[in-house]
């Protein structure tokens, strides 16, 4: 018997992204570019961050038809953003046979308090996080991948950075906590106490954790590696770099060899100007406040 | 045992993890001087694009090639297998190593939402059924009398071997059954008969 969208099948293939790039696109000659890099997936959505953060107005699922057009322009998997709690999209992006959705901080989100219960979706579901406290929650949601909110659209890798080292300093006070330390926690950050207990015995999240929000550079990517994501999102990075193609090229390369400093010299080195940064005191919108 | 996985892209700890559990030593493989101080290959799954574009960009497509030709021993899984076909039906284009005697389409078994898991027959392994995880999987569309068929879903085989070769369409490092991992080291490293 054939079982589908089983949590082991969910997981799983968060699994295969590891050690990989996922890039954002808008398009179908972008979402080629990014395949001919080397991206592991693409994110479909209708503006990449950087945009949206600049046009502002209600950001919201992409195009379906654009979508059905990336899909059939590539052959790696394709992933699409829905808003948080909008049940409806999720829904539409299943029907159209996206590999993956992220229920995203990005766009403009659907309900003020609850997220989507993704268990009840066959495909699989990526949700950003800045603490221990709001991976677990999304993983008890169903979420079978979580990433970094980080600060998208900025080309500012601080906040990612700050999200990473807050996941990891509470895992690591997790792991010296025994029971009863543990239910208190639990109750102080607000997850499940059976999801925590996973992650002291693993010592680390118990789904795939990625890296996203202010990748702007092949050196950006690697640090967030060394720092123990599993992979990297790259937003705005790519195509608001001058050079898109070749930012793709080094990034992906940059995962690969994230801890081997001389060929990061030389993956940077043939690589184009970045994409313009932002100063997250001047921000009007912080995306990663968004999500609850 | 050094267990080298080749260390580009993909589930690579998730193989690391079974290695270990076996008692042997895992290593990744990302430069060409390492394929010398290894006793095998894993390929693990992941995106084969990616995997080829990054073996040939680093130039370690041809030393793959002749250590695999030479005898070294393979345990191939999902886009290993991929990897390793001599024909992507489906996508001609994309190149690969031509070293098994197989073609596949790629993700000939759908979508993620396809994506399955199932119990096979392996009599090799034992009698219990094994839980395998297809992702998104090649399936084989033809293969020649050189492949050995050790398991079949629904008349496709799916887990195959040609000579120091194995290789997988689903994800035995994915599951806590290290059945297939142990069967490769006996049997295909160690050459240990039974």
């Amino acid at each position: 018997m054939e079982k589908k969208g089983t949590w082991n099948v969910k997981k799983g293939f968060a699994e295969m992204f590891k050690n990989g790039v996922i890039m954002d696109v808008t398009n179908a000659e972008q979402a080629k570019i990014a395949q001919e890099a080397g991206a592991v997936s693409v994110m479909a959505l209708e503006r990449v961050p950087a945009d949206i953060r600049k046009e502002g107005g209600v950001a919201r699922m992409a195009n379906i038809k654009l979508i059905k057009e990336i899909i059939s322009s590539v052959s790696i998997p394709v992933m699409a953003k829905a808003r948080i709690g909008h049940i409806a999209e999720a829904q539409i992006l299943q029907a159209v046979g996206v590999d993956f959705i992220d229920e995203s901080e990005v766009l403009t989100p659907a309900d003020d308090k609850y997220h989507i219960n993704k268990r009840d979706f066959t495909v699989p579901f990526v949700c950003g996080a800045r603490n221990l406290g709001e991976a677990v929650r999304r993983i008890s949601e169903g979420a079978a991948m979580i990433r970094t909110k980080g600060e998208a659209g900025t080309g500012n890798i601080i906040e990612a950075v700050k999200h990473m080292r807050t996941v990891n300093e509470e895992i690591r006070a997790v792991k010296l906590m025994n029971d009863a330390e543990l239910v208190h926690y639990a109750k102080e950050i607000g997850a499940s106490v059976e999801i925590l207990s996973q992650v002291r015995e693993l010592g680390r999240l118990p789904v795939v954790n990625f890296a996203a929000g202010g990748v702007a550079t092949p050196a950006d990517a690697a640090l967030m590696m060394l720092l123990g994501c599993d992979g990297v999102f790259v937003g705005s990075g790519i195509f608001k770099s001058k050079d898109p193609k070749s930012m793709a090229k080094a990034i992906v390369e940059a995962v690969m060899y994230y801890n081997d400093p001389e060929r990061l010299a030389q993956i940077s080195e043939g690589v184009g100007e970045a994409m313009e940064g932002l100063e997250i005191e001047t921000l009007d919108v912080r995306m990663e406040e968004r999500g609850w | 045992m050094y267990i080298g996985i080749l260390g580009i892209q993909g589930a690579i700890q998730d193989h690391e993890k079974v290695i270990k559990k076996l008692n042997h030593t895992p290593l990744w493989v990302k430069t060409k001087e390492q394929f010398k101080s290894i006793d095998a290959l894993i390929l693990p799954g992941g995106e084969s694009t990616t995997m080829i574009k990054l073996l040939k960009t680093f130039d370690l497509w041809s030393s793959l090639s002749g250590y695999i030709n030479d005898g070294l021993p393979v345990f191939a899984t999902c886009a290993g297998m991929i990897l390793l076909s001599k024909k992507i039906d489906n996508y001609q284009k994309q190149d690969t190593l031509d070293i098994l005697d197989i073609h596949v389409d790629r993700n000939g078994y759908g979508r993620q939402i396809q994506s399955f898991e199932t119990d096979l027959s392996i009599p090799e392994i034992g009698e219990k059924e094994y839980t395998a995880i297809f992702i998104r999987a090649p399936k084989i569309t033809e293969y020649s009398d050189k492949i050995r068929v050790y398991a079949s879903y629904k008349d496709t085989p799916v887990l195959i071997a040609q000579n120091n070769i194995l290789a997988a369409s689903f994800h035995p490092e994915l599951t806590d059954d290290l059945r297939i991992h142990s069967f490769f080291i006996d049997k295909f490293v160690m050459n240990k008969n039974n």
